[in-house]
């Protein structure tokens, strides 16, 4: 009795586990089922390297998506140019040169930053950032490519902080205390000793908050602007569309089963293979941090054996 | 050697040094200054919009009651952690207490769920509409967000549940086999009540989530206003009608008033499961 309960309990735990493999499975058979169809009735380069967007034009409808792609790519770029600096410095602040009464603040809120709804970003955006933007540069729309980098470069900031701090306070003190005995001060050790030491756990922050941008989608629809048209990087000041942005802003009203909606789970599907990739290349540079903090536990443990 | 005793070998500070002392002063400054401007400028022009009128029963289209969501907000947490925590709390039991360590399904699982915790909420909201909604036939209704949000849960709670139960020391296991007890209840007599703090914490940060989320639920749920009376109906959360209020642009205040309660709802969960995670591990120590 008691064998069999033990037994039936196992297999159930075991199922609950493959419950989480059984959904990657499911979302990428029905994304890719939905999506790869359309996207070669489109036509997979006139999809991907299309420069027009008409899916409801009544002879012709056009389905191209680099618009979207390019745009997610720029909002995103923007927002690392915007997010990270900012970022990595007030996390090397946080590691190595905050007083402990102001890391009692600062600490928790971040963390606070971090829970903040995405669309309260985008709410913030649509009635601080763009109307501030609308006035200082005279634009015919506030909501353009700044804006959205804006907003976007703020929302990495937890992100980039919180996995840069962590790495940076993994590196080990005796660096530290090498480079100030070789004279260095406070500020030279630290930005030449550990922020160098700690460099491969600094750029997973950074592909993170990438990872975090690109897919971000409520508060970018709300201050992008979301014209589907083709920009040039430095049109910083007109509107953009993302792929969220186009999906979420036309999902609503495609038919069921159409090559318009086809097309947007399509655009849903290239976005995920961007994720994908981003994530990969994060799992890549946190495991080198592994498998160093790995070496250097191990290093400790010999050291701390009592030589004969 | 500690700080302190380093502190008076440390060479005075270079014009060079005088520079990035003072940028990442200014990025600190520059980070906070931004995170209590966002917060401060809703909670200022919210909270005079605050009236009874937006917490009346019976939604208008002139009182924009949040009411209805409100509700709707609170069935969908209930239900999608009706879902996602069995699973969620199941998984990490047998990752932690019964599966070979190292072993290729733990390899497998742990793929996955890493998978899971990075797909954007965009696609979940896709995959929830394609095949809860569609495929299934559930409609756009609350059922298929609970379910949507399920799933995007399941790595939160996995991992904060694989987390307390690691953190529970294994002499508490060797003291429950010892006196006889099979693996299953060591399980649910010693190791979960002990590590259940922590996951509590865990479901907490989780219900911060589903509060939050929008881009997850806007094809699933749909949006329309009113009261939960079935799972099968659309409805909309708190989220969503601050998103559709700040769209149609004519009810800002009305925006702004929700954007607090929301702010103060997911905030408040926020703090209130640090605070447990960190008394978890004191307790611990």
């Amino acid at each position: 009795m008691l064998k069999f309960r033990e037994t039936t309990m196992r297999i159930v735990f075991l199922i609950a586990a493959l419950a989480s493999v059984a959904a990657v499975v499911l979302i990428c058979v029905f994304l890719f089922a939905q999506g790869l169809p359309a996207m070669g009735e489109v036509g997979i380069l006139d999809f991907l390297l299309g420069e027009r967007w008409q899916p409801l034009h009544r002879e012709t409808p056009v389905f191209g998506v680099l618009p979207f792609i390019l745009g997610s790519i720029y909002v995103t770029v923007g927002a690392i140019i915007l997010g990270v600096p900012i970022g990595i410095f007030t996390a090397i602040f946080m590691a190595k040169m905050c007083p402990k009464s102001i890391y009692g603040f600062v600490k928790p809120a971040l963390n606070l930053l971090a829970g903040i709804p995405s669309v309260v970003y985008g709410f913030f955006g649509m009635m601080v950032v763009v109307p501030i933007l609308f006035d200082t540069f005279d634009m015919v729309d506030g909501r353009s490519m700044l804006a959205a980098s804006i907003i976007l470069g703020i929302m990495i900031l937890p992100t980039v902080i919180t996995i840069a701090e962590t790495n940076l306070r993994a590196v080990p003190q005796e660096l530290y205390e090498g480079a100030v005995a070789l004279g260095a001060s406070h500020e030279r050790a630290v930005f030449k000793v550990i922020f160098p030491a700690a460099r491969s756990g600094v750029m997973a922050a950074v592909v993170l908050g990438v990872g975090r941008a690109i897919g971000e989608t409520m508060a970018v629809t709300m201050v992008a602007g979301n014209q589907p048209a083709m920009r040039m990087p430095y049109e910083l000041f007109r509107g953009i569309r993302t792929m969220t942005a186009n999906i979420v802003m036309e999902m609503g009203y495609s038919q069921v089963g159409s090559l318009h909606q086809g097309a947007l789970i399509a655009t849903g599907v290239v976005l995920f293979v961007f994720v994908l990739i981003i994530n990969t290349l994060f799992s890549m540079l946190n495991k080198e941090k592994n498998i160093k903090d790995d070496m250097k536990k191990e290093a400790a443990e010999t050291a701390a054996e009592p030589t004969s | 050697m500690d700080m302190v005793k380093i502190k008076k070998f440390i060479r005075k500070k270079k014009p060079a040094d005088w520079i990035r002392f003072f940028v990442m002063w200014l990025s600190a400054i520059i980070t906070v200054f931004i995170l209590l401007f966002m917060v401060g400028f809703i909670v200022i022009r919210g909270v005079p919009h605050l009236t009874p009128s937006i917490f009346s029963p019976t939604w208008t289209t002139a009182n924009q009651s949040l009411l209805p969501a409100l509700f709707t907000t609170i069935v969908m947490v209930l239900v999608t952690l009706a879902i996602a925590v069995p699973f969620g709390v199941f998984t990490a039991i047998y990752l932690v207490e019964y599966a070979p360590r190292g072993s290729k399904v733990v390899r497998i699982i742990r793929t996955t769920t890493e998978t899971l915790a990075g797909i954007p909420s965009i696609v979940y909201g896709l995959f929830g509409y394609i095949f809860f909604t569609i495929w299934l036939g559930w409609g756009i209704s609350l059922i298929a967000g609970c379910f949507t949000l399920a799933i995007m849960l399941l790595p939160i709670i996995m991992r904060t549940t694989e987390e307390s139960l690691k953190s529970i020391p294994d002499s508490y296991r060797e003291g429950a086999f010892s006196l006889g007890a099979g693996r299953l209840r060591t399980v649910f007599r010693v190791t979960l009540p002990s590590a259940m703090p922590g996951i509590f914490a865990g479901v907490i940060l989780g219900v911060g989530r589903i509060v939050g989320e929008t881009a997850a639920l806007i094809f699933t749920i749909g949006n329309v206003v009113r009261m939960p009376d079935s799972l099968l109906a659309p409805g909309r959360t708190l989220s969503l009608h601050v998103f559709t209020l700040a769209n149609e642009g004519m009810f800002v205040d009305q925006a702004y008033a929700t954007a607090v309660v929301l702010l103060a709802l997911v905030l408040g969960l926020n703090a209130l499961s640090t605070t447990i995670e960190r008394r978890f591990r004191q307790r611990l120590q």
